[in-house]
């Protein structure tokens, strides 16, 4: 079972944080019509993963629960750095339940990719029924694993030297740029850049 | 120092060139075409050893069937040493299956052996990787089916000097390419057979006149086996490789003898793209009467 932790977000850098992972997770829900998004980091220490944004369904408490990094999904994904993409889930009650139950929310279909910087893996962004017109394709796939690549590429330009967790963000011009390179991306997604 | 001596005599060891022998001290006893020039039989897949090397695969999965043996490979957090165990762990995630599954669907009478190298803990990953790797290369499967692939360079030489000696031993590693445009190994080395996908409904293979991806499988929107004995759908490189793994096992268990670079010509060869067009003429094979001139 997932663990629980609050989500510690008190330094300012943090905070600059926050905003950029639930903005990435609000975006992802957007461009795929989805149910919800969460993303979830890497703790190597723990070996677990953490979820610090969610869109969506299980926005109210999902926060800081942990799960373990190998399990599921998400933890095939953390592992290979490989995005998944998977329909018919709840159909068939077939995938990993009791994590699913853990989190109150049982998706029918589920895509998921790596936070990759600089060849590490930071984490995963997961996408939980998007709309039937944007899921299952080679193109969505790449969609997302792009997306996903430049959100993670914000995410260390903002928290350079610790970006999975516990690093302490960077304040100014350097997170203005984070947050302009997200926006820029968000536009050019929505066809509107 | 003196010269080094390696021991290497006719008939053993290193082979840098042909002395003091002739053909008839290096016969290769080939396949036999089918009897009677009738067509080949169908070739299933029996007798043919094919290893997942993944997430471990799930036991008695109706859409699998018959797991020969589980392995896995587990990384000591406290010496760092790195074991192959046998396990009944099944599987972490549902990968695995699902690769299991669609080799099965392809070679249904192959043997199907797995060996987990996810699931454990994240650290250390390319490491487990590489000893899953090693490990079902000693074993001399026949194919490896290898659905990963690592983004770290340090492997990649390592990596390198074992897909060749895959390759030498007559196990053939079919390895996904890696589902976004980054570096990653072993899928680049031409002793491995490399596996992307197409968007077309038909199970079918094409071969890629412009590699290093070879050959293009399914992989979009694949009805696959998946944990709890059920079935779901999905899309990657991750499930066309196990359907270019199935179709070496098919071809093997007709062919037993091929070696890995005539499996790669017969995939080929079989692609859904690649058609014999008659000869274009040439200035030296040009036949044309031009007495007249």
């Amino acid at each position: 079972m997932p663990t629980s932790a609050s989500p510690s977000f008190h330094a300012p850098g943090d905070a600059a944080r926050h905003e950029l992972l639930q903005s990435v997770v609000d975006v992802a829900r957007a461009i795929f019509g989805a149910a919800a998004s969460s993303v979830c980091l890497l703790d190597e220490e723990a070996d677990e993963l953490v979820f610090q944004a969610v869109s969506g369904e299980g926005e109210a408490f999902l926060v800081g629960r942990r799960f373990p990094a190998g399990r599921g999904i998400a933890g095939w994904v953390a592992t290979s750095g490989e995005p998944m993409v998977v329909d018919d889930l709840s159909r068939n009650a077939s995938f990993d339940r009791s994590l699913a139950e853990s989190t109150e929310y049982v998706p029918d279909a589920l895509m998921a990719a790596p936070l990759i910087s600089e060849s590490r893996v930071l984490g995963v962004l997961e996408v939980l029924d998007p709309s039937p017109q944007a899921r299952s394709g080679v193109r969505e796939l790449d969609l997302l694993a792009m997306f996903a690549r430049q959100a993670a590429a914000a995410l260390r330009v903002l928290t350079p030297h610790a970006a999975a967790t516990g690093g302490r963000g960077l304040e100014g011009e350097r997170r203005e740029d984070a947050l302009q390179l997200l926006g820029s991306l968000e536009r050019l997604l929505r066809g509107t850049g | 120092m003196g010269t080094v001596g390696t021991g290497t005599v006719p008939g053993q060891g290193l082979t840098w060139s042909l002395r003091g022998r002739g053909p008839d001290d290096v016969p290769v006893p080939a396949d036999e075409g089918p009897p009677g020039g009738l067509p080949a039989r169908q070739a299933t897949g029996r007798g043919v050893r094919v290893c997942v090397v993944d997430s471990g695969v799930e036991l008695d999965h109706p859409l699998v069937g018959p797991v020969e043996s589980s392995w896995v490979v587990v990384k000591d957090p406290e010496s760092g040493a790195v074991t192959v165990e046998p396990t009944d762990t099944g599987d972490t995630c549902g990968h695995g299956t699902a690769c299991a599954g669609i080799i099965r669907r392809t070679a249904p009478d192959c043997e199907i052996h797995s060996v987990r190298v996810l699931g454990e803990r994240f650290s250390g990953t390319g490491e487990v990787l590489m000893a899953g790797l090693r490990w079902a290369v000693e074993q001399r499967f026949d194919v490896v089916n290898l659905s990963l692939s690592t983004t770290r360079a340090r492997f990649a030489p390592e990596l390198h000097g074992l897909a060749d000696r895959a390759y030498f031993g007559r196990t053939v590693i079919v390895a996904s390419a890696h589902n976004t445009p980054v570096e990653s190994y072993p899928w680049r080395f031409a002793s491995v057979i490399s596996v992307g996908s197409h968007q077309e409904d038909d199970e079918l293979h094409l071969y890629n006149p412009q590699p290093p991806v070879e050959f293009f499988g399914p992989g979009q929107n694949v009805s696959v086996p998946w944990l709890g004995g059920r079935t779901i759908r999905t899309t990657g490189n991750s499930f066309a490789t196990p359907y270019v793994a199935g179709l070496c096992a098919r071809v093997l268990s007709g062919h037993p003898r091929m070696t890995a670079f005539q499996l790669k010509n017969a995939l080929y060869l079989s692609a859904a793209n690649v058609h014999a067009d008659p000869r274009p003429s040439t200035a030296a094979g040009d036949t044309r009467d031009d007495s007249e001139n």
